[in-house]
């Protein structure tokens, strides 16, 4: 090893990225190829809903909370109105949370099928981008048809939802559902079975088992690292104690292994809008609360990434005292600090990326070394793709 | 009653059980005591720190450690009350990674110390001119007229 190899530099990531939403800002410190440590810094997308919330009714807090993402935009407003419930201590009708259900499946397919396009994308394989992103649009539709939106449906409201699935939709539901499953079985066999792929992705960024309850993380970070939990199963809420499905374990806890989750995952969420649109049961999809009473309440729910948790406190009044909100992420992301140790810089993009943080990165990213740029934004995409490209050649 | 918290209450006597309802438990217990239980309900018992909910009340500075037990769905949160001429805590940071950020998020927010804890910087505004004596979810904060808050 010669001297250069030795040496410690640092290799900046964001903090923006017009490709994904959330700019976080990632100092890689690496030893030649091999990054050695990683800081990170949050907040440039700080909006300080925890501070605006106790200004606004429980009937606006669904809203503003349905803006903290654009892609879980359900996962929000649901852990929020199931912490007001159980503040008030009401149960919504039967109806209300079938559909809410349905809902947050057909968020959790279109979420997952963004990752794996993303995930494609890091790795140089465009086809499963576009594939995966054109299938996605089918229940993007869906959304438009049943709450006249693609993003942010507003279906929450404390003590039901706002909109119905009627019964002309349903034939659409399950036109979509099919495709999706169809489609997913083979951008599945095409992931899974690709040796390259396989290659590239297997033993890349492992976060243990001890690890991933050391740093307490959440969905199918934790799943894919032999962490059993899902808020679904274990804390049932809406309608998933009533249909069957099954959660998905694997215990490698490698980049490979998060990608499978999120695939199969998919066809549980297929199983679970299949079963609630059987019992969907008649009714009417909301009750009035009358008021809030002083106390606290929890809402927790299992969001494409994870565990959503919502902390209500009530005083009495038609405002909450405090709102804590924590999203997966917070929990993911943390934890990145030990996936990315003892990697390559052409691995990083990827692992960062594999707990789908919501994340934001490479385009801005640029090394200087003797006031020569040494990695640019697009650099690091090459670096990856070379990677794929070498793994590829090798099993020729 | 639960097993996990009737192992609880027989280790940790003075802890104080409001039952919200049975998968919503809110145990307040002293503020020494804090590390023990904590210890406790993530080591022994095996449960994941969810999140800390920091709230500014009227007798002191509340300290929500809301712990989730996957097997049975029940969250365990314990209520420590710091005083506010003194909000000081013991980190537990220090042996649970998990809490790292969010004592980081609490000791700008609300300007609660976390004793112990390695790396006390702001996590939210490192990256701006934020004055660190000021403290947003604090009831005596003030707006001022910048043109950032207006």
């Amino acid at each position: 090893m010669n001297d250069e190899a030795k040496t410690r530099r640092i290799v900046p990531i964001g903090p923006y990225h017009p490709l994904q939403e959330e700019p976080e800002f990632f100092k890689l410190i690496v030893e030649g190829e091999t990054v050695v440590d990683l800081e990170i810094h949050i907040g440039y997308n700080h909006r300080g809903h925890e501070f605006i919330s106790p200004e606004l009714t429980y009937e606006q807090v669904p809203f503003l909370v349905e803006r903290i993402c654009g892609i879980c935009s359900n996962s929000h407003p649901l852990a929020c109105v199931l912490a007001i419930e159980d503040c008030a201590g009401v149960k919504p009708p039967p109806r209300a949370n079938y559909i809410r259900s349905i809902i947050h499946e057909l968020e959790r397919i279109h979420s997952h099928l963004l990752w794996l396009g993303l995930a494609g994308h890091f790795i140089g394989y465009n086809t499963v981008w576009m594939w995966a992103w054109r299938y996605r649009e089918h229940i993007l539709q869906v959304f438009e048809m049943i709450t006249g939106n693609r993003n942010h449906y507003a279906a929450n409201k404390p003590g039901g939802v706002r909109w119905d699935i009627k019964p002309e939709h349903i034939p659409e539901i399950e036109a979509a559902l099919t495709l999706i499953e169809k489609k997913t079985m083979m951008l599945t066999k095409a992931v899974l079975d690709d040796p390259v792929i396989r290659a590239r992705l297997e033993g890349v960024g492992v976060l243990t088992r001890e690890q991933a309850i050391a740093w307490s993380v959440v969905g199918p970070t934790a799943r894919a690292s032999g962490v059993d939990i899902d808020v679904r199963r274990d804390d049932p809420h809406c309608a998933y104690g009533q249909v069957p499905w099954d959660v998905i374990v694997l215990p490698e806890g490698d980049v490979f292994a998060k990608a499978k989750v999120r695939l199969l995952e998919i066809f549980e969420s297929v199983k679970i809008i299949r079963g609630c649109i059987k019992n969907l049961p008649d009714g009417p999809i909301e009750i009035m609360i009358d008021e809030i009473p002083p106390g606290e309440g929890i809402g927790r729910t299992e969001a494409p990434r994870g565990e959503v948790f919502h902390y209500i406190r009530s005083d009495g009044s038609n405002r909450p005292l405090r709102h804590k909100i924590r999203a997966p992420s917070y929990m993911n992301i943390a934890s990145n600090v030990v996936a990315v140790k003892g990697g390559s810089i052409a691995d990083a993009a990827l692992t960062l990326a594999a707990v789908d943080p919501c994340y934001c990165c490479t385009e801005r990213m640029a090394a200087f070394e003797d006031g020569k740029m040494k990695y640019s934004s697009k650099d690091l995409l090459r670096l990856s793709w070379e990677k794929t490209e070498k793994i590829r050649e090798r099993l020729k | 009653m639960s097993e996990s918290l009737r192992l609880l209450l027989e280790r940790f006597p003075q802890s104080e059980v409001f039952e919200k309802n049975p998968r919503r438990l809110y145990i307040r217990i002293p503020a020494p005591q804090l590390t023990p239980v904590a210890k406790f309900l993530h080591k022994e018992l095996g449960m994941r720190l969810s999140i800390c909910t920091g709230i500014d009340t009227r007798e002191g500075f509340e300290i929500l450690y809301h712990f989730s037990e996957d097997n049975t769905g029940i969250i365990y949160t314990l209520k420590v009350l710091v005083p506010k001429d003194e909000p000081k805590v013991e980190s537990l940071g220090t042996w649970f990674p998990a809490a790292l950020w969010i004592e980081r998020e609490m000791h700008e927010l609300l300007g609660i110390d976390f004793i112990g804890h390695p790396n006390l910087i702001p996590l939210l505004t490192s990256d701006t001119n934020w004055e660190s004596d000021r403290h947003p979810l604090r009831r005596d904060y003030e707006r001022r007229n910048e043109a950032h808050e207006r």
